[in-house]
């Protein structure tokens, strides 16, 4: 993973259970016109430790970061030293806008040189299937490759989808998750105009507030995300470390408005009820969830809705954390982020807080590991992923035992 | 303008559009055989040396500047 603590789990998931925030000044452009000044950047994250010099500037940010992120996967599982047959090797890394630098960058060159002008490698930085099919090309992934474009939940909805293509038989091993590098002045005053971001500039870190009655928004960051999920056969016959198991998926669609997540609750309710009903649980044994948690006030109180709607008495047992509390919303990305944040908090039974939620929204009344972390050993993890357009995915995940 | 003046100014921009070290580039040197670039890049190459001359390379010419030697001489004949 790449993200705004720090590149690969190693760094990243103790600095989550320390509490720490990843969000401060923007710095890679001025933002003195701009109402919003804060977002979670990847400053530790040089694509040349990664990528071949040669190939950077063929590729936007968001691929990049993708590419980071699939070679750790790659070489965190071993894959390196057992390779998967290319054939039935697939990769599904989605985003939720692309390559929007390199639009911005070219329309500018477009407008100021003319068309002769604009480069050669505009449309292939540009274009959002660049992520799997970069990542393909490095890794020789020859089976099943696409990129969900389904907004915020884009990561989630990539790993849930090759989850079915493995349950399916049609692929072994695929790396999934998500890509955003939207860090631009375009995508920031898109999303200011919208009043979905926090404008606590003067407070950076305590700005993305998940389930707080203070919240004002969400904070922009970038980053990616992917796991490496494989049929679980073909996991054990190479003894590949395996850090928990994939056993559900749901999706749903608010059909409801572009923007704003149906009040009734019922997209995100029959959302997780779809993936607990795949995997064949009770929802009782749901112990943990790494909610969508945006800190925005419509998510956080329509997603506590459905988790009281859906497991009734059962929600105030479970604990939910919002990774957003500390590296902002990586939009495309956030749900490959979570899935490899959840799959990790399986395996270790440890579950980081919260953080900035001082003063509970009363609508948000649920156990969101406020503030520190807590040591739990939980058995079903379910990570929440809701994107504009109303599209919602579930996925659920066991602890391996 | 001779030939080695622009050799050495050529050099960095072609290095620098195929993210190759300049000493890898030689008078001779084929840009796709050689130097390792697809059309893609080619057409990067040729985009940037003409914002450099201030030169407008028409497609078919382009098509035929395959190695650092033709688009030296090009370069040499069409700049005033």
């Amino acid at each position: 993973m790449v993200t705004p603590l720090g590149v690969g789990k190693e760094k990243v998931f103790p600095l989550l259970l320390k509490g720490s925030s990843g969000i401060g000044p923007i710095s890679c452009f001025d933002t003195t016109e701009y109402s919003v000044k804060i977002a979670g950047e990847c400053k530790d994250f040089d694509a040349k430790d990664f990528i071949n010099p040669r190939e950077i500037s063929r590729m936007d940010r968001f691929c990049h970061m993708a590419l980071a992120s699939a070679v750790q996967a790659f070489e965190d599982s071993s894959l390196d030293k057992h390779p998967p047959q290319s054939e039935r090797f697939g990769i599904i890394i989605g985003t939720g806008i692309g390559g929007i630098k390199s639009f911005s960058d070219e329309i500018a060159n477009l407008l100021e040189k003319g068309p002769s002008r604009v480069s050669p490698f505009f449309i292939p930085r540009m274009i959002g299937n660049m992520a799997s099919a970069q990542s393909a090309i490095l890794l020789k992934a020859k089976g099943y490759t696409s990129d969900p474009c389904s907004a915020c939940a884009s990561g989630t909805n990539a790993i849930g989808e090759a989850f079915r293509r493995i349950q399916m038989g049609y692929e072994d091993v695929f790396i999934a998750g998500g890509a955003e590098a939207c860090i631009v002045p375009i995508a920031l005053a898109g999303f200011s105009v919208m009043k979905a971001l926090s404008k606590r500039n003067d407070e950076p870190q305590k700005a993305s507030r998940p389930f707080d009655a203070e919240r004002d928004g969400f904070v922009m960051a970038e980053g990616a995300g992917v796991v490496v999920l494989e049929e679980w056969d073909h996991a054990i016959r190479r003894s590949a470390p395996i850090i928990a198991e994939m056993v559900g998926y749901g999706a749903s669609c608010d059909a409801y408005h572009i923007t704003l997540p149906d009040p009734s609750a019922e997209g995100a309710f029959s959302c997780m009820k779809n993936a607990i009903e795949d995997a064949g649980i009770a929802p009782q044994e749901v112990d943990y969830i790494n909610a969508h948690g945006t800190s925005t006030k419509a998510n956080d109180a329509t997603e506590s809705a459905a988790i009281k709607k859906y497991f009734g008495e059962h929600a105030s047992q479970i604990s939910i954390h919002s990774t957003k509390s500390m590296m902002g919303h990586l939009l495309g990305a956030a749900g490959g982020v979570e899935a490899a944040i959840m799959a990790l908090t399986l395996q270790s039974a440890k579950i980081h807080p919260t953080i900035n939620l001082c003063n509970p929204d009363p609508e948000c009344d649920l156990n969101y590991t406020p503030h520190l972390m807590i040591e739990r050993q939980v058995n079903y993890g379910l990570s929440n992923s809701f994107g504009f357009g109303g599209h919602n995915y579930s996925i659920l995940m066991k602890r391996a035992t | 303008m001779n030939e080695k003046d622009i050799f050495e100014k050529v050099k960095p921009v072609i290095a620098d559009k195929l993210g190759i070290g300049e000493d890898e580039i030689k008078m001779e040197s084929h840009f796709i055989n050689d130097l390792g670039a697809d059309s893609l890049g080619l057409v990067d190459i040729t985009m940037a040396l003409e914002e450099e001359y201030g030169l407008e390379i028409p497609d078919e010419e382009a098509s035929k500047l395959l190695s650092v030697s033709a688009m030296v001489e090009y370069i040499k004949a069409n700049v005033k």
